[in-house]
Order: structure tokens, then C-alpha cells, then sequence
């Protein structure tokens, strides 16, 4: 992130006037954060659902793919909200926050949660046919589901702490 | 309220929390993830009092499978909480912001006891009673999203 090209964009990102706006007003950094934690709770929570089913903690009785099914379009939209708001609240410093350690830290792990859920999705999800209402499920699936939960309370941690490093 | 806050500001366990800083940010990380499950263990519900799915599981079973982690997660948030109080007695003990929040949070918990109670004694009562659970889920929703909103807001209002 040192190129001058990265600090030329970001810079220019937190003069447009939406980020100013974020950046000025006295009571909107802390609506849209207010949103932004609405959202990701709502996110890291229903994702906790189906890893607790895929570590066979809960829902056992319950078949995975209609667990997935009811659970998953609500965090896409949890997740889309929560994308919108936090792209909003790095715009107000952007420099700042590309910076942070944490910040940094909650960007990779959300790469890291997307790459195990492709793996989850191209490996033993396909043949969740055979393990649907299984009490338990395949390793693939286990392990998945643990390291889901260990990345998104992480993710958690880290957003917390860029508040306490960036003030 | 100013001396009790004085008071508990100078006990040990207070002092201990202020003189390290990464005690705040952790119990607040814990904090919010009690939240998380309490948050989409209530929408759950909510979503299922609403007729909006899992149409195939009755209130009951909703309520069985997500309640539990409810209170669950609320003791860890007292617990929590607690802990934040001592850390920072006046931010809290002195703040509307706060006691608005833990006003919503009884009616909150009220209204989670009520509406299992009844789905666990008189069965199918939810069911039957469409309007009214619609009513519920938005009346707990609402409550919910004003606690959590509360919550951040502690960290602002003497600023704003």
C-alpha cells in the first residue's frame, strides 16, 4: 500500500463529498456505524447457525440443506448491508484505516471466509444429498463449519479493535 | 449516582480494567458476539412468528431450537456488561443513553418470556393467532434493533 498511486486513490476517495459528509457531521459516523454493527451481527450470527449444524452442534434434527436455504439469504443481505455501510465509514478515512492493523487483519480474514466457504461449496457440499440429515456430517463439512466460526469471531475481535486503534 | 460511580471507579477489580487497555476492547468483543447470537437467534423467531419461513417447523420447534440460545447469550452479556460498567462506571451509570437501553432490554426479555411461555403451554396458540404473532415479531424486532442501536450510541451521546 505504499505506492503513490494506492495513497493517490484512497486520498481522493475521502475528499469525495459523501465521505466528507461522513467525516464532518457530528451524528452520522455513528448512524452508519450503528447500521453497520445491526448488519454484521445479523451476519456473523446467522452464519454461526449453519456452522453450528455443520459441526453438529445444533439443528441436528434438521436437514442441511434446508437450514442453508432458510438461513443464507438472510446473511447475503446482512453481508450486502453491512458492505454498503462499511464501505461508507472507510471512505470517511480511508488513509487512516488502510493503515490499520487491524483493519488489514479483517480484510484477509474476509477473503480467508470467502475462499473456505468456495472450498466448502466445491467439496463435500455437493454431495450433501448423502449427508443431508446425517447427525453427522463429513469431515469436509466439519471442518469448515470450525473454521468459519473461528474466522468470523476474528472478524468480530478485529473490527472492534479499529475503533480503539484509529481514535 | 456520582459517588456510587466514584466508588466503583476505585474498587481494585475498576482499576485492574483501567490500567489495561485491551481488557475493554476484548469484553467488548465478546459482547458483541453474545450479541450476534442473540440478534439472529431473535430474527429467527421473529422471521418464523411472521409467517416469513420454515413453514415446515412449528413455532414451537423455532422456539425450542432458538430461545435457549437467547438466554444464554443474554447472561454472557450481563456478565460482560457488567464488566464494563466497573471499567467505566460514569460512561454507563450516567448515560440516558444507557438506561434507555436497558428499559428496551426488559421489555425485550419480557416479551421473549412471554411469547415462548405461550408457545410451549398452549400449543399451536401462534398459529392460530396469525395477527397477532405478526404483531409480536415486529414489536420484538423493533425492540432488538433499538437495543443494539442504544448500545453504540453510549459511546457518542456526551459528544454529540
Amino acid at each position: 500500500m505504499a505506492s503513490a498511486a494506492w495513497t493517490d486513490m484512497f486520498s481522493r476517495l475521502e475528499s469525495t463529498s459523501v465521505a466528507t459528509a461522513i467525516r464532518e457531521s457530528t451524528w452520522l459516523f455513528p448512524t452508519v456505524e450503528t447500521l453497520h454493527v445491526l448488519s454484521i451481527v445479523l451476519v456473523v450470527g446467522s452464519i454461526m447457525i449453519v456452522d453450528l449444524r455443520l459441526i453438529n452442534v445444533a439443528s441436528r434434527r434438521r436437514a442441511v440443506s434446508e437450514l442453508m436455504n432458510e438461513v443464507l439469504p438472510w446473511t447475503w443481505l446482512a453481508f450486502f448491508c453491512a458492505l454498503i455501510t462499511g464501505s461508507l465509514l472507510f471512505s470517511s478515512a480511508a488513509l487512516k484505516y488502510i493503515h490499520a492493523a487491524p483493519f488489514r487483519a479483517k480484510m484477509v480474514l474476509l477473503l480467508f471466509a470467502g475462499i473456505n466457504m468456495a472450498i466448502f461449496h466445491l467439496g463435500s457440499y455437493r454431495k450433501v444429498a448423502l449427508w443431508d440429515r446425517a447427525s453427522m456430517t463429513p469431515t469436509g463439512a466439519r471442518v469448515a463449519g470450525a473454521l468459519s466460526l473461528a474466522i468470523w469471531v476474528t472478524v468480530i475481535a478485529c473490527g472492534r479493535w479499529i475503533g480503539f486503534v484509529t481514535n | 449516582m456520582e459517588a456510587f460511580c466514584t466508588w466503583l471507579s476505585n474498587t481494585p477489580l475498576s482499576m485492574i480494567i483501567q490500567n489495561n487497555s485491551w481488557v475493554i476492547p476484548s469484553v467488548q468483543s465478546v459482547h458483541i458476539l453474545a450479541i450476534s447470537i442473540v440478534m439472529a437467534s431473535a430474527v429467527m423467531i421473529d422471521l418464523r412468528l411472521l409467517g416469513a419461513f420454515s413453514r415446515t417447523q412449528s413455532v414451537l420447534d423455532t422456539t425450542q431450537r432458538y430461545a435457549p440460545w437467547i438466554w444464554c447469550a443474554v447472561a454472557v452479556l450481563a456478565m460482560s456488561g457488567a464488566l464494563l460498567i466497573i471499567g467505566e462506571p460514569g460512561r454507563e451509570l450516567e448515560s440516558q443513553v444507557f438506561w434507555l437501553k436497558m428499559t428496551l432490554l426488559v421489555c425485550a426479555l419480557a416479551l421473549t418470556g412471554t411469547y415462548q411461555y405461550v408457545a410451549t403451554h398452549v400449543l399451536g396458540f401462534w398459529e392460530r393467532r396469525r395477527g397477532m404473532a405478526g404483531v409480536v415479531a415486529v414489536v420484538s424486532l423493533v425492540l432488538w434493533v433499538g437495543i443494539v442501536a442504544a448500545g453504540r450510541w453510549i459511546a457518542y451521546w456526551e459528544h454529540g
